[in-house]
């Protein structure tokens, strides 16, 4: 055991706790969030997605103490109580069947248009590849991520900057 | 009171809804029938909480309070018994509500499928939500409608034909200035209200239902109620709940299928921090911790001595069409015969055959099972997602040897359903814990436990043969099946969850999932429909149980029925839309709810939706890399049809096949929700292009060998098709008919979808590919093998 102090969206918390646990068990059971998921355990379906430092990690195999930097969780998007412009685009679009996997693709889809806000089609679908949903909502999230995608490039840089630690 | 400290708010509800309800009928011989609630909960100590603390009996169906309450503030809540496995059934049955109660769809709220609070009407299975559920549901909307309306009428002074009501106000028509909401007239107050009915499904009180062209709500896409908490991160679902004391369990299963516990080391774990318990009964092994990550790593650490099976549980996966094939059937359905087939085949001018063989296939959920049961008060509440939950409150009743009374299941979201969860391990598995520790149990599997073990859809081997006179009509259909679904768990049993069967319980004979053929509208003069089914070695115990995957059989069994269909139109030189139109339109007198007539109007919208030119197929093979194609596949659940279009791309180089655009047409009778239903369509088309592109389960002789997302592959964002088209068809004969019936939607979709892609693959490339999944191996092997 040992004092581990994370910073997570926005707010610091010092916890004891054994640092090899994968970050998501201390989010989840430690700090009461529940955007990120158990799927896998393995980082192969990303329902555990969460972004440290702006850069899309699967928290299912990250080790708590590997974590250096702010981490920002499903909860952390929204913004003086408005919805980042995917979360809003997922609603409009009407994304999710069980929503299960769509904090992972939420998050993936906020890592990816953070660093390429005109992504292509094909930038998208690659961008996504290895976030897997069950209900196989691909199609309408691809439509959501572009209409997010066109909202965001029409408000300008604004509507997407992230304060990140 | 259960000592939660974090109770979701959908709980929450539901507990104070307990109370209301449980405080109020103690009284109600005694009361008025405006008793208020003031009065009746004045009766009770409110820190007493009974509703938590149980007993829990069952909410009357036959009481109109157990279906609405209607508040103060003039809002309603609706309590159903059936589950959301994520199509949205939820906002449709408040569509459907209050479009009967003449309230705002605004000022509702609804309450699914927890035990104690909501009527048993099954929770989900069959598709059949809207189809069945949906009628007593609305029927007493209209009943509390209706007695508003009374209330309204003596408040008001007026008669109740001189009354209007709209949004929950009822007003004098001569003089809209005299009003009552219905928040006035009962809010927070019982109806106090019988209802009639043999059974739920029955229930019903003295209004009629309104027609069609008097819904309001149905019809619209009001944007579903569940979608906002789901991508704000702030919905509780069954996997997030937790309450003091409460410790984490992992299972340990067998290594090898049909293995016995010989021995546990429980040396090898005992020292592991946070170490509670190992328990075990039989072959069934849990390990207990006070965190999630200890019980991960001591279930990884403990050591368990297993003895293998004498015999092989099964044979390997590539050996398993071969072993069913020869394997004597444990049960054989009575063939379906009309006309002489033999001798029609005897006699036609072409005969063709064919073979196709699907393999078991998983749910692999997203998520992998779970729940938390917590045993306070010597009751037993299990916080689940499963879709069954009615069916796990009598299973865990049972396999505890508790009364129904003391336990109760608490429905919450989860991973998808489609089956898995009718089949609900893991609730079994905490409530036994809880049992045994006396403290709350979460368990959740691990994901190669989950997709090793998991129920799966039926393996399925068929035999065709097809016979054309010389103008080329078909006059001889011979169908043939075996499915390999001798042991089917799909309903919560005692006797049947994995818990079970692990401990030695057994039930005598196992549910036979029984055989299947395919339903089509076609007009065959001779024609043989036989199925059996065959059982593998090791019955019990299996990671190959069977159970219901979305529409249990229908997409193995329209694979090889509607690739067969493509075949013989083929053989006949036709288009494969006029073949199949052909076939239906040659007409028969029985046409029960119009399907014969729905489905030749989703065969023409779907080739009108897709701009589908008549020719023969296949197409002449182009000279690129790229080849293109297009297939048609058309289908029936129930009394909803469906034709469905693909059309890919074949990778000529590598055998990749990408379902570039989908259109289904769709005839479901009314629509509730048109957004929701396109959504739920797309998603079920493309839940079948991942069973049929990538999807199996493979195993040697000993164990499931397919066990995560590597090893067991699905659809991606890489095979989004470019486009989907979803027409919804109402191709009822009188379409405005004012008692159009809304038929299920859930799973008919899945079922074409096998075959259009192989009949597309066909077009392509003039290469049959008669065995599932379609991976690229596979493709690239037919296409080098017939020169392509």
């Amino acid at each position: 055991m040992s004092k581990i102090t994370l910073k997570v969206n926005g707010g610091t918390h010092t916890l004891d706790i054994d640092p090899s646990t994968p970050l998501l068990y201390i989010l989840r059971n430690d700090l009461g969030l529940q955007g990120p998921r158990f799927g896998c355990g393995l980082g192969q379906c990303g329902a555990c997605t969460v972004l440290i430092n702006g850069v899309p990690t699967r928290s299912c195999i990250t080790p708590t103490s590997a974590v250096k930097s702010e981490i920002t969780t499903l909860e952390g998007l929204a913004k003086n109580g408005v919805l980042h412009p995917l979360q809003q685009a997922w609603i409009d679009e009407q994304v999710p069947q069980c929503g299960f996997c769509q904090n992972g693709q939420i998050m993936t889809a906020k890592a990816l248009l953070d660093k390429n806000p005109r992504a292509t089609d094909a930038q998208i679908r690659e961008g996504m590849a290895r976030t897997l949903c069950r209900c196989m909502t691909y199609y309408r999230i691809q439509a959501a991520v572009k209409l997010a995608q066109k909202r965001i490039v029409a408000e300008g840089p604004a509507a997407v900057t992230e304060v990140v630690a | 009171m259960t000592p939660f400290t974090k109770i979701p708010k959908q709980i929450e509800d539901e507990l104070s809804r307990r109370n209301f309800l449980q405080s109020a009928g103690m009284l109600v011989v005694s009361l008025s029938p405006l008793a208020s609630l003031a009065q009746t909960a004045g009766a009770q100590t409110p820190a007493a909480a009974p509703g938590a603390a149980g007993p829990y009996p069952d909410p009357n169906y036959k009481q109109l309070d157990s279906w609405i309450v209607i508040h103060q503030d003039n809002t309603a809540t609706f309590y159903v018994g059936k589950t959301d496995c994520g199509q949205g059934t939820g906002t449709s049955f408040r569509q459907m509500m209050s479009d009967e109660l003449d309230i705002a769809y605004d000022k509702t709220s609804l309450i699914m499928g927890s035990t104690d609070v909501t009527v048993d009407q099954g929770g989900s299975g069959g598709s059949d939500a809207i189809q069945t559920d949906g009628w007593p549901m609305r029927r007493v909307a209209a009943e509390a409608r209706r007695v508003l309306l009374e209330m309204a009428s003596q408040r008001l002074g007026t008669p109740v034909d001189q009354l209007a009501v709209s949004d929950g106000v009822v007003a004098v028509k001569a003089d809209p200035s005299k009003r009552v909401t219905y928040g006035e007239l009962v809010g927070g107050k019982r109806f106090n209200v019988a209802l009639t009915g043999n059974n739920v499904d029955a229930t019903t009180g003295l209004a009629k239902v309104k027609t069609v062209q008097e819904l309001k709500m149905v019809g619209q896409s009001p944007q579903r109620y569940d979608i906002p908490p789901k991508v704000d991160g702030s919905l509780k679902w069954a996997v997030d709940v937790k309450a003091p004391g409460m410790v984490h369990a992992r299972n340990v299963k067998p290594p090898v299928a049909g293995a016995k516990l010989v021995s546990i080391d429980t040396s090898s774990v005992q020292a592991l921090p946070g170490f509670v318990k190992v328990v075990s009964k039989g072959n069934y092994v849990a390990v207990v911790c006070e965190r999630e990550e200890q019980a991960i790593n001591a279930a990884k650490q403990i050591k368990v001595n297993w003895e293998k099976p004498a015999t092989a549980p099964f044979p390997a996966s590539e050996d398993l069409f071969k072993y069913m094939r020869a394997a004597k059937p444990t049960s054989v359905g009575r063939p379906s015969v009309v006309g002489n087939p033999d001798a029609a085949l005897a006699g036609a001018a072409k005969v063709i055959e064919a073979e196709y063989d699907v393999p078991f296939q998983g749910h692999t959920a997203i998520s992998p099972a779970h729940a938390m049961a917590d045993p306070s008060n010597g009751q037993m509440t299990i916080y689940s997602n499963d879709m069954k939950s009615y069916g796990m409150r009598n299973g865990v009743a049972e396999f505890l040897g508790m009364p129904r009374e003391q336990v109760r299941v608490v429905w919450m979201e989860g991973p998808q359903g489609y089956g898995r969860t009718a089949a609900d391990d893991a609730g079994f598995e905490a409530a036994f814990l809880a049992k045994e520790l006396g403290r709350p149990v979460r368990v959740q599997w691990m994901r190669q436990e989950e997709t090793a073990w998991d129920t799966k859809g039926p393996a399925f081997t068929f035999k065709l043969r097809g016979g054309l006179d010389a103008q080329g009509n078909l006059i001889a259909f011979d169908y043939d099946s075996q499915a390999a679904d001798y042991n089917h768990v799909g309903y919560n049993e005692a006797d049947t969850v994995l818990i079970a069967q692990l401990m030695g319980i057994r039930r005598n004979p196992p549910n036979a999932g029984g055989g299947a053929t395919p339903n089509e509208m076609y007009v065959i003069p001779n024609r043989r429909m036989s199925s059996q089914v065959v059982s593998l070695p090791l019955v019990w115990e299996t990671p190959l149980r069977t159970g219901n995957l979305r529409d249990p059989n229908g997409p193995q069994v329209t694979f090889a029925s509607e690739s067969f269909i493509d075949e013989l139109a083929a053989a006949a030189k036709a288009d494969p839309v006029e073949f199949r139109l052909k076939l239906l339109t040659a007409g028969t007198a029985d046409d029960a709810q119009f399907k014969r007539a729905r489905s030749i109007a989703c065969v023409k919208a779907a080739a009108a939706a897709y701009g589908w030119d008549a020719r023969l197929s296949p197409k002449t093979v182009g000279s690129g890399n790229i080849l293109t194609g297009r297939g048609i596949a058309y289908s029936f659940r129930s009394q909803t049809v469906v034709a469905e279009i693909a059309e890919v791309e074949v990778n000529r180089r590598t055998g990749h096949v990408w379902v570039k655009r989908l259109v289904c047409a769709h005839d479901c009778g009314l629509v509730i929700n048109p957004q929701s239903l396109r959504r739920t369509v797309e998603c079920g088309m493309l839940h079948s292009v991942s069973r049929a592109l990538h999807e199996e389960v493979t195993f040697d002789t000993e164990k499931v060998t397919s066990l995560d997302w590597n090893s067991h592959p699905t659809l991606t964002h890489m095979d989004a098709p470019a486009k989907i088209d979803v027409v919804l068809v109402n191709g009822d004969p009188n379409p405005n008919r004012p008692d159009l019936p809304h038929y299920g939607a859930g799973e008919t979709t899945c079922k074409p979808t096998l075959a259009a892609v192989a009949n597309a693959i066909y077009d392509a490339t003039g290469v049959r590919i008669r065995r599932v999944p379609f991976r690229d191996a596979r493709v690239l092997a037919a296409l080098k093998a017939a020169g392509v």
